[in-house]
């Protein structure tokens, strides 16, 4: 069995010792040409003049193209047609692309992008959620509102209500690896593309629609990215695009990188938002209804944003049943970079807002919010342990055995969050630090610890239903070697792995003998992008199906040839085992292959079950939910706001792991970065909307003595419910959610600064100066 | 022409000193091919670009990316891809890194690799030091640090200890060329002075960990570039008596070794000074001339009564450091005058210096509060704070200091005399934290050093998990 074994990432070794090639390390041909993108200055305004004499007499410049250049200018978007590669009379944010420059080196096109002269008849710019609303400037009609139950009624006959809104910030991806793509020109029109995406079909299909060729004329490979998480699923089509269109005029080699600073500026990043809220509930904490209202800041172009927002609306309830509720969301179009996918999509921002609720009744009911929680848990589906009350009549039973739903209708049928987070409670010692940590502060006067618990629920597919498709292809040489291409790509989270473990364990093979090569739309098309988590439960099916196909072809043969039933064969250890025979995986290749049997197959997948109706908010989006809790604990020092997270415990749900080495590395890393978009990670803009954080000088992710001090990792190791490939669940985006307890673990600790009238309603990021300027609230300073 | 001679995992090379602000990542990776370290920022914030280089004062982790050709003059660059014996045998934290599960995307990989062999090389074992100029956006870094706990039981491979010895047969003219020319790295100070004496328009580099983002970023063209790595006598820390004289040419990570003893809290300010591959470029006297408005030396500095010393040509003169900050990037420096050294007390007891940035490591401060009071009998008879973050410069909180002056220790006291920071400074709102939050920050500093000096725990990273 090679499913299940915590073998390293298959790049590992190719990592440590500088020879893994990323898109910047292909040599290129000697004549290649480099781009750069000239960038608008302004936020919203009409291009009144634009000369660019300067830009084309520079060192090394061997062609600049602006819209003149271009009068159909392609477009960039992932969904409608609203981004022009470069902007068309008009500019819509700082940093919008406005020229595009060719020259010899990467550095002379940097400089000579520099020495434009536009000037620009400057329009009015809507920065905010409130200017947008304010202007009604949105994407779609109006807002998207979905119900379930009478959240207005419900809400008139509760005991208690509060109500509140609250700010959540953006986040760079901070890929360490930009945005790079290349171009190599074909000799029949065509062109060949290199590029740093999790979404080569798109790029491919992009490219295609820019220079009228069809589909098969475009090529485009990825090896690995640098990292993606999220940010290179629509983001990197600009450069692709860009370098196509100056290969197919020049028929020369374009390669086209972004510095870090124009990275940072060019490109979306995840959508910052206000969460407006009205809960009722009763006297324990149990909340019996909520209003939500979500305000999304989406940008100048549409992108990927209605999805986003419709995701964070399906994650509104995280684990908590909401048995009447209302959830309205605008996405409003502003003059900023177009907000994008990232790492959650749209996910955290749901679950981050009914946490607040969650935390502020706590706080109004003067219980551990952990209590409260838990009291609101969906019931359990199980069969076994606590949390069948159900079937047994036990303390979590409903009052009747009808199923709960979400708030948009889907039944949720393997709730474990009571399970779980009773073991995770048990393994951190949860209840004797809390009192601990009460008794510490007590006799603390400047600095105060807190502790926080929050479970996430992740729904686990594509919303936009068609996606969750997957494609591979197998070949068997015949010296046994195996050689695999799926859709999927590979930005660091050891996707090729995990599929390369599912093919030798299907042939009985090591899986060193399966060789996965770059991404590449020439050898499996239409394929979606490697986002929404779906990596390996998308491609590893595939894959199954297609090393299944020609497994039994091979099993077949061999049996066929010794007389025996197909289903006597096996395939382990490397050999072939049949009628009291082991034969060398090898040698039964070669044999099927001078037999003419085929050693080649396609796989396709295609996600069973799922039904969506994104307008009314109805349906079984989802195949299943991927579920975790983390303990965070925390200390602010209350004279300065800073703070540190002290130690974290996590228990996560990865059904039966594929490889649990990788899924652990998953985990701490999502719980990292999560923590680090609610703490240290601030995007800024100006009055100007020009966004001044744009380099890691002034863009903090967290380093390495951000990590938690004590960073215990548990997987919640019991398998899928759904037949999934190996009965394992999706990774990459649930623990990100993870990070939501240092967020609330620093509430806690603010509230152990006041007497416990006020609710601390810390907004995030919760920088040093947002937890110092709540704990002055708590202290009745302000 | 003047060739530029340094070894490159083992191989010398020459370089024709031509184009001085060319950086050694790009070389690495245009002319060598060299495509292991990477450009993850170009501006010294990430680590993806780190090298270590060994000159005859060690081997020291840098930033590839903010690093010019001419810097490196007879000394050894070792890459990712020399960290392996020549055999193929791999080093001991890549082995480690692969068997701990230090990397996912990879991309910060080698980076992490090379910092990690340079501290492993150093038999230093403060990985969070060591490692917080290297981000990594996948891992959460606990692997990482595992890989490197695991590493640090390992013997340290041969062939991570022949650079030393071939750099001492670079310096000796063995296997060396000839010197840039000379107009680009003088190595003395007198020679210094006399050139820049003549040539005020030169551009001073010293560790280029500034001056080199005006050609990364502002891509600048610069100007005469003159290079000081060179210049022994401008990189003593002499102690005389009382005061300590500390060479313009000093590292910051020197200089922090230097005042662990000393001065223990500005030390731990040091330590906070961006990154371990930054602290071994820059220089005191960089961080000093470059006269920005955070530091984070001079508010130190300035809180210990520091000393400047400036010349021009033959021509020296001294001033309190803080008369040397005349406003936002303007400093009170002639034409052809450079900072020659700064003179410090030896003993502070009282210092203290509180950083406040966005991110603990490897950030710029927000507000950075420099303390030093003395106490006789109760009562405070003098005054010296600094801060930086909370005007254009540099500056003394002098009506503060007035306010503290001749009155009791007490917390009223200093409640009173927070209240007159504000004569003292009105800061301004960026992206590092807003006007009213740097002031009310800043008097809570001072809050914070009472109850500091008083033995309260005041600082959360004293608390343990």
């Amino acid at each position: 069995m090679t499913i299940g074994k915590p073998l390293p990432h298959d790049s590992a070794p190719l990592h440590v010792t500088g020879q893994a090639r990323y898109a910047d390390d292909v040599p290129l041909p000697a004549n290649a040409l480099h781009l750069a993108f000239g960038l608008s200055t302004c936020a919203h305004g009409t291009i009144t003049a634009i000369d660019l004499s300067a830009v084309r007499t520079a060192p090394g410049v061997t062609a600049v193209y602006s819209a003149e250049d271009w009068p159909n200018m392609p477009d960039c978007s992932p969904s409608v047609h609203d981004e022009p590669l470069l902007a068309v009379g008009r500019v819509h944010y700082v940093g919008q692309p406005v020229f595009l420059v060719a020259a010899d080196s990467h550095l002379n096109a940097r400089k000579a992008a520099r020495l434009a002269k536009i000037t620009y008849a400057e329009l009015p710019a809507l920065l905010t959620v409130d200017d947008a609303l304010a202007a009604n400037s949105r994407f779609e009609q109006g807002p998207v509102v979905w119900t379930k139950g009478d959240a207005a009624t419900a809400l008139s006959r509760a005991p208690h209500i509060v109500e509140g809104s609250f700010e959540v910030g953006g986040q760079e991806h901070f890929y360490l690896e930009g945005q790079i793509a290349f171009a190599l020109p074909g000799d029949d029109g065509g062109v060949s593309i290199t590029s740093s995406t999790q979404h080569p079909t798109e790029i491919q299909h992009k490219v295609a629609h820019a220079l009228h060729l069809p589909m098969s004329a475009v090529r485009v490979e990825t090896r690995r990215m640098g990292g993606g998480f999220g940010g290179k699923e629509s983001q990197g089509n600009a450069l692709a695009i860009a370098c196509a269109l100056v290969a197919n005029a020049t028929g020369r080699p374009c390669k086209m990188r972004y510095d870090r600073d124009d990275d940072m500026m060019i490109t979306g990043k995840r959508h910052d938002f206000e969460i407006g809220y009205e809960v009722g509930y009763d006297n324990t904490g149990r909340i019996l209804a909520v209003e939500f209202t979500h305000l999304f800041r989406c940008g100048w172009s549409q992108d990927l944003s209605l999805p986003v927002a419709d995701r964070a609306m399906l994650h509104a309830d995280n684990c908590y049943h909401l048995a009447d509720v209302r959830i309205e969301s605008h996405r409003l179009k502003t003059n900023t970079q177009s907000a994008t996918a990232y790492r959650g999509f749209g996910g955290p921002q749901g679950i981050v807002g009914i946490e607040r609720v969650i935390d502020h009744i706590a706080h109004a009911v003067g219980r551990d919010p952990l209590e409260v929680r838990k009291l609101n848990f969906y019931n359990s589906n199980g069969t076994g342990g606590p949390g069948t009350g159900r079937r047994y009549g036990g303390p979590n039973s409903p009052v009747n055995s009808q199923p709960q739903t979400t708030p948009f209708h889907m039944e949720v049928e393997d709730f474990i969050g009571h399970e779980l987070v009773a073991e995770l409670e048990t393994t951190s010692q949860y209840q004797p630090r809390r009192a601990e940590i009460t008794a510490w502060n007590a006799t603390s006067p400047i600095l105060k610890r807190g502790i926080a618990l929050v479970p996430v629920k992740f729904g686990i597919s594509f919303t936009l239903t068609w996606l969750n498709q997957a494609g591979a292809l197998v070949h068997v040489y015949q010296d046994g070697s195996i050689m695999l291409n799926h859709g999927g790509t590979e930005m660091g989270q050891g996707l090729n792995q995990k599929v390369a473990q599912v093919a030798a364990d299907i042939f009985g093979v090591d899986t060193a003998q399966v060789k996965i090569t770059a991404t590449d739309t020439a050898k499996v098309p239409n394929t979606s992008a490697t986002a929404a988590s779906s990596g390996s439960d998308l491609n590893g099916m595939a894959t199954k199906a297609a090393c299944e196909t020609i497994k039994s072809r091979m099993a077949a043969f061999i049996a066929d040839k010794h007389g025996v039933p197909v289903a006597s064969v096996k395939f382990a250890d490397g050999q072939v085992k049949v009628a009291g025979e082991n034969y060398a995986f090898a040698q039964v290749a070669a044999w099927a292959y001078q037999a003419r049997i085929s050693l080649s197959s396609t796989g396709y997948y295609a996600t069973p079950k799922i039904t969506w109706d994104r307008v009314r908010g109805k349906g079984r989006p989802f195949l299943y939910f991927a579920y975790g809790a983390a303990v965070t604990e925390v200390v602010i020092d209350t004279l300065t706001g800073e703070n540190r997270i002290l130690r974290v415990d996590i228990l996560h749900d990865t059904g039966t792991s594929l490889n649990p080495a990788l899924d652990i590395g998953q985990v701490e890393g999502a719980y990292v970065q999560g923590a680090g978009w609610l703490t240290t990670e601030e995007l800024v803009w100006n009055a100007k909307g020009t966004l001044t954080t744009h380099a890691p000088s002034t863009y903090k992710i967290p380093a390495c003595s951000d990590r938690p001090r004590i960073f215990n990792v548990a997987l919640w190791d019991k398998p899928n419910r759904e037949d999934t490939v190996g009965k394992s669940k999706a990774v990459g985006e649930p623990p990100f959610n993870l990070g939501i307890s240092a967020l609330y673990a620093l509430s806690d600790a603010i509230a152990a600064c006041g007497n416990g009238t006020a609710y601390t309603a810390l907004d995030a990021p919760a920088t040093a100066e947002r937890v110092l300027m709540a704990v002055q609230r708590q202290q009745g300073h302000v | 022409m003047s060739q530029i001679a340094f070894l490159v995992n083992g191989t010398s090379v020459r370089v024709a000193a031509d184009a001085p602000t060319r950086t050694l990542l790009d070389y690495l990776r245009e002319t060598k091919g060299l495509c292991g370290t990477k450009e993850g920022c170009n501006e010294g914030d990430c680590g993806a670009c780190t090298v270590m280089v060994t000159d005859d004062s060690g081997s020291k982790a840098l930033n590839a990316c903010i690093l010019f050709l001419p810097q490196l003059h007879g000394k050894a660059v070792r890459t990712v891809e020399g960290l392996s014996s020549p055999d193929g045998t791999p080093h001991p934290v890549q082995t480690a890194m692969v068997d701990h599960h230090g990397s996912q995307c990879g991309f910060c990989t080698p980076g992490f690799c090379v910092s990690m062999a340079t501290a492993h090389l150093n038999a230093r074992t403060d990985h969070d030091t060591v490692l917080a100029g290297n981000l990594c956006r996948c891992t959460g870094y606990a692997p990482i640090i595992r890989a490197a706990d695991a590493a640090a039981t390992q013997p340290i491979p041969d062939w991570m200890q022949t650079d030393a010895f071939n750099v001492a047969q670079i310096s000796s003219g063995g296997a060396g060329g000839e010197a840039p020319p000379l107009h680009v790295s003088p190595t003395t100070a007198d020679e210094l002075a006399a050139f820049y004496a003549a040539n005020p328009d030169a551009t001073l580099i010293a560790g280029a960990t500034d001056v080199g983002l005006w050609v990364t970023k502002q891509l600048r063209d610069l100007p005469k570039p003159t290079f000081l790595g060179g210049i022994k006598d401008l990189q003593t820390i002499e102690t005389n008596g009382d005061t300590i004289r500390i060479g313009a040419g000093v590292t910051i990570e020197s200089l922090l070794q230097a005042m662990t003893a000393p001065h223990p809290s500005f030390a731990d300010l040091l330590r906070r000074y961006t990154s371990l591959q930054v602290r071994n470029a820059a220089t005191i006297g960089g961080n000093i001339a470059n006269g920005s408005p955070i530091g984070d030396g001079p508010p130190a500095l300035i809180a210990l009564g520091a000393t400047l010393h400036l010349r021009q040509g033959d021509t020296r003169r001294d001033m309190p450091l803080e008369d040397f900050f005349v406003e936002y990037r303007k400093q009170n420096r002639l034409p052809g005058e450079f900072v020659e050294a700064v003179t410090i007390p030896k003993t502070a007891p009282n210092l203290r210096c509180y950083k406040l940035s966005k991110r603990f490591d490897q950030d710029i401060s927000a507000v950075l509060g420099c303390f030093n009071l003395t106490l006789q009998a109760g009562t405070i008879t003098a005054a010296r704070i600094a801060f930086g973050g909370m005007t254009g410069t540099p500056k003394r909180a002098t009506a503060t200091e007035s306010a503290l002056i001749g009155q009791p220790w007490t917390l009223a006291t200093i409640t009173a005399a927070a209240k007159a920071m504000t004569q003292d400074y009105q800061p301004m709102t960026d992206m590092r934290a807003s006007a009213a939050y740097r002031l009310t920050a800043a008097q809570n500093m001072l809050t914070r050093y009472f109850h500091d000096l008083n033995g309260t725990p005041v600082s959360v990273l004293e608390v343990q998990p």
